[in-house]
């Protein structure tokens, strides 16, 4: 019995992490300029964790295959008592602790405590139920104030915008799809209209949650052109799962002439 | 030193006393676990029909458009409906099954006669807390029954969704409202049931049962308690304030310029994140009180079938208060993507990896006093060395979750289901069934079938690795949670793997039949139990299988060894904690 259990063990264990270690599912490739140190960040917890996990449950296998009952042979302690063992966990997960925090919170201030860059693209977004809405601030440069009794899904004013007494909200582009240009900072806005949402693009390597009352800055950088899903992944109501957008991330040319037909179109 | 000191209450005569309110605390532990196996198989079916629903989203569920005619009209389950059975899942899973079973039902049948007391400090008080339990899961389950549903935001219940009332969904008026006051009850009951365990285990103590000689899972219990009762009292609060916001106006978690359902909300001043802190100060300790019993369960169950002691057991002891002392300095890890300050995600970060050296410890411990044993296999022992694989498992993918820049990607992913699930979902329940396979001879004097058992853990350990492991990889490729379908087209490739787990999960499940069969039977008709069917040392074996009214038949147990005696020379290589000098 006990080494059917080590066999067990040890083949759930090294088929586990095989999977992990060929990829076989995995992140989608990297669009952003900040996601190849979350990425790489990514890879050595993976190393690191995946060792201890291979470890641990080889470990487990070993000594259960190895001491089975056998009523003859007198039961033996762990050589030094449980000194060794303490120290070994501490050592070795202290080291990694400090490693991964060390460098892993560089990673994240990198993304969430650092200014955006002069000059970034400004993008408001809105969460409501179950959509996502981007407004650009126009020819003006100046985006038009919020009016929550205004916001009204029936006349499409998602932002509540007041353009009869509000000459910079006249201008806004409102659009369903995020569209940036590639390799230019953006920085996003989010607010929300009802109830937790959150912004995710796997792609991006970018998550943040929005939050009702506050408005919450996000910046990023896409580097590659393309169509990418956006999805919710705050549980926001009945139709959560089908709460998605497009981030379209377009060459410079290719955005500024979106933008002028937009702006046209108004 | 303190010593037990008789409760004084006689064994009473009525029917209803003697089953139904009784203050005997070991009809009580009963009365507890058996909640929670009504708890788990409701908690169960709902899962099926979730993982049914995500595998073959367009297939009716046979017999379902039935039972549920508005969320499942014809079998196929609505969003709403899916979210629901969700919420429901988490709620009863988490309250009524990972809180109630290994620390209420073992703890209350267990932790007196481990002290060696007649009863626990508080034996009305004791009752109390059971009856006002099943009021709280009666509250939650009454949530189908009403107009639109249970509701559907989760088993954290984030505010504001949970805070506005119906305009935010069905399920999200009375549904919601049932939530919340079924959790501010049972909070009563835990704050109850804590005081109680804490009391017992400090004052009711016989003679010669020091701390030190306390057994290992009285130990979890007694530290459990302790941070239940920092977890509830933080959360019946919280959920006072829900009720209030929801019913009487007040905006605690509302903050002004809400528009929902195109109706401006008229509340002002409260916000989200509150709700947020509050829920996960209670929820992060919540994940300790689901798995410490589990820590003590399987403490106590290593050396009895290792016949050895455990390795370095105020190591362990040490542990389990590193554990619960840091368990109330982590709760800001569900929340680095909130929109909380960011500097704060790298300082909740830290104290959330370093809770992994005392759990780490633990695990060498446990794998340390295999070495050199001679190892009895169980369905008992099996249960508690496939606690440790799956709490490796589960632990391991807590140093992704933990660090801020790497939950940028995998939060709100199927890798933090499958994180959650592993390490306070599947090895507490192996701690719960491991206990069960253990204490069953104690608690009815029959012994369970071991071939069953044996069959019960081979396909159980087997089927809860193909259910979660792929869960990681799901959240890998950036697989996102609680979503009833995957419309996305990214999502698409990912249905086959949906579908493996579906069968997989099935399948675990209906091997549970064969739990349930056995404990049935064994109940009615297993062998008579010897008073040490496992050779064990605690008190519990000291006396009779099931044993007398006041646990030690007139007598009061002196104590003169500690908990861990075992791998002696000799024909018998244990030394029980009543043993003389």
């Amino acid at each position: 019995m006990g080494r059917l259990f080590a066999v067990v063990v040890s083949v759930i264990a090294l088929v586990s992490a095989a999977i992990f270690a060929f990829h076989v599912w995995w992140l989608p490739p990297d669009i952003s300029t900040h996601g190849v140190r979350i990425d790489r960040q990514m890879n050595e917890t993976m190393v690191v964790a995946g060792a201890l996990f291979v470890l641990g449950q080889l470990a487990l296998a070993v000594f259960v295959w190895r001491f089975s009952a056998s009523e003859t042979r007198a039961v033996k302690s762990f050589p030094g008592g449980p000194t060794p063992l303490v120290v070994l966990a501490t050592v070795l997960v202290g080291i990694e602790i400090l490693v991964l925090t060390f460098v892993g919170s560089k990673v994240w201030a990198d993304v969430y405590q650092t200014p955006p860059a002069p000059g970034s693209l400004q993008v408001e977004v809105l969460g409501e139920q179950f959509a996502f809405y981007f407004r650009y601030a126009g020819a003006d440069g100046k985006f038009g104030a919020m009016h929550p009794e205004l916001m009204s899904d029936a006349t499409e004013n998602f932002f509540g915008l007041d353009p009869a007494n509000d000459t910079t909200a006249r201008d806004d582009i409102v659009v369903g799809s995020l569209v940036i240009p590639v390799n230019q900072p953006v920085e996003l806005r989010m607010h929300a209209k009802d109830v937790n949402h959150s912004f995710y693009v796997p792609e991006l390597r970018i998550q943040q949650d929005f939050v009702p009352g506050l408005v919450i800055p996000l910046h990023f950088t896409a580097t590659t052109p393309g169509k990418y899903e956006l999805v919710c992944t705050q549980l926001c109501g009945l139709g959560h799962y089908n709460m998605r957008a497009f981030v379209e991330v377009k060459p410079r040319a290719d955005f500024d002439q979106w933008l002028k037909e937009k702006a046209a179109a108004l | 030193m303190t010593h037990g000191v008789a409760t004084g209450h006689a064994r009473p005569q009525s029917f209803l006393r003697r089953h139904v309110f009784s203050v005997d605390h070991k009809v009580i532990g009963r009365q507890y676990l058996d909640l929670a196996l009504v708890a788990v198989v409701t908690g169960m079916v709902l899962s099926w029909i979730m993982r049914f629903h995500l595998g073959w989203p367009e297939t009716p569920v046979p017999g379902l458009g039935k039972l549920a005619p508005t969320g499942a009209a014809g079998g196929v389950i609505t969003p709403e409906f899916y979210l629901a059975l969700m919420t429901m899942h988490g709620t009863i899973m988490v309250f009524f099954v990972l809180t109630t079973a290994p620390f209420a039902g073992f703890g209350n049948f267990f932790l007196p006669i481990h002290v060696g007391a007649e009863d626990m400090a508080f034996p009305r008080i004791n009752m109390t807390s059971f009856w006002v339990t099943l009021l709280a899961l009666l509250v939650l389950l009454s949530a189908f029954f009403v107009g639109d549903g249970p509701p559907l935001s989760g088993w954290t219940a984030y505010a504001p969704l949970s805070a506005v009332g119906k305009d935010a969904g069905p399920g999200q008026g009375v549904g919601q409202t049932l939530w919340a006051v079924s959790i501010a009850i049972f909070c009563i009951a835990q704050l109850l049931g804590s005081l109680n365990f804490i009391a017992t285990t400090l004052d009711l103590r016989t003679r010669g049962m020091s701390l030190a000689r306390l057994p290992f899972a009285t130990w979890a219990w007694f530290i459990t308690s302790v941070i239940g009762l920092v977890a509830f009292a933080v959360l019946m609060p919280a959920c006072i304030l829900l009720i209030l916001d929801r019913v009487a106006g007040t905006s605690f978690f509302i903050p002004a310029g809400l528009v929902i359902s195109d109706r401006l909300q008229p509340h002002a001043g409260g916000s989200p994140l509150l709700w947020q802190h509050l829920f996960w100060f209670f929820g992060h300790p919540e994940v300790y009180i689901a798995i410490l019993p589990g820590f003590g369960i399987v403490s106590q169950i290593l050396p009895v079938f290792a016949r050895k002691p455990l390795l370095g057991p105020r190591v362990f002891i040490t542990c389990l208060i590193a554990i619960a002392f840091l368990s109330y300095t982590v709760w800001g890890h569900h929340m680095f993507l909130s929109g909380m300050n960011p500097l704060s995600a790298t300082l909740f970060s830290v104290p959330t990896l370093v809770i992994t050296i005392p759990a780490t410890i633990i695990t060498l411990l446990w794998i340390g006093t295999l070495y050199g044993g001679r190892l009895r296999f169980t369905s008992a022992s099996l249960f508690a060395l496939g606690f440790v694989s799956v709490f490796v498992s589960g632990g391991i993918s807590g140093f992704f979750l933990a660090q801020p820049s790497t939950d940028i990607y995998l939060h709100g992913t199927y890798f933090v289901v499958a994180h959650f699930h592993f390490v306070m979902g599947v090895a507490a329940m192996f701690g719960i069934f491991a206990g069960t396979y253990f204490w069953f001879p104690k608690m009815f004097g029959r012994m369970m079938n071991e071939t069953l058992g044996k069959w019960h853990f081979w396909l159980t350990f087997i089927g809860v690795y193909c259910v979660f492991m792929p869960m990681h990889y799901l959240g890998l490729a950036g697989n996102v949670r609680r979503y009833s379908a995957f419309t996305d087209d990214y999502l698409q490739p990912l249905i086959p793997l949906h579908r493996f787990i579906t069968v997989a999960a099935l399948f675990t499940g209906a091997v549970q039949l064969i739990f349930l069969f056995n404990l049935i039977r064994s109940r009615v008709r297993g062998p008579k139990a010897p008073d040490n069917p496992w050779e064990a040392t605690t008190l519990e074996w000291s006396t009779s299988s099931p044993p007398p009214h006041d646990n030690f038949g007139g007598r009061q147990p002196v104590v003169s060894h500690g908990p861990n005696e075992y791998g002696g020379a000799g024909p018998r290589d244990y030394v029980m904690q009543a043993d003389p000098q």
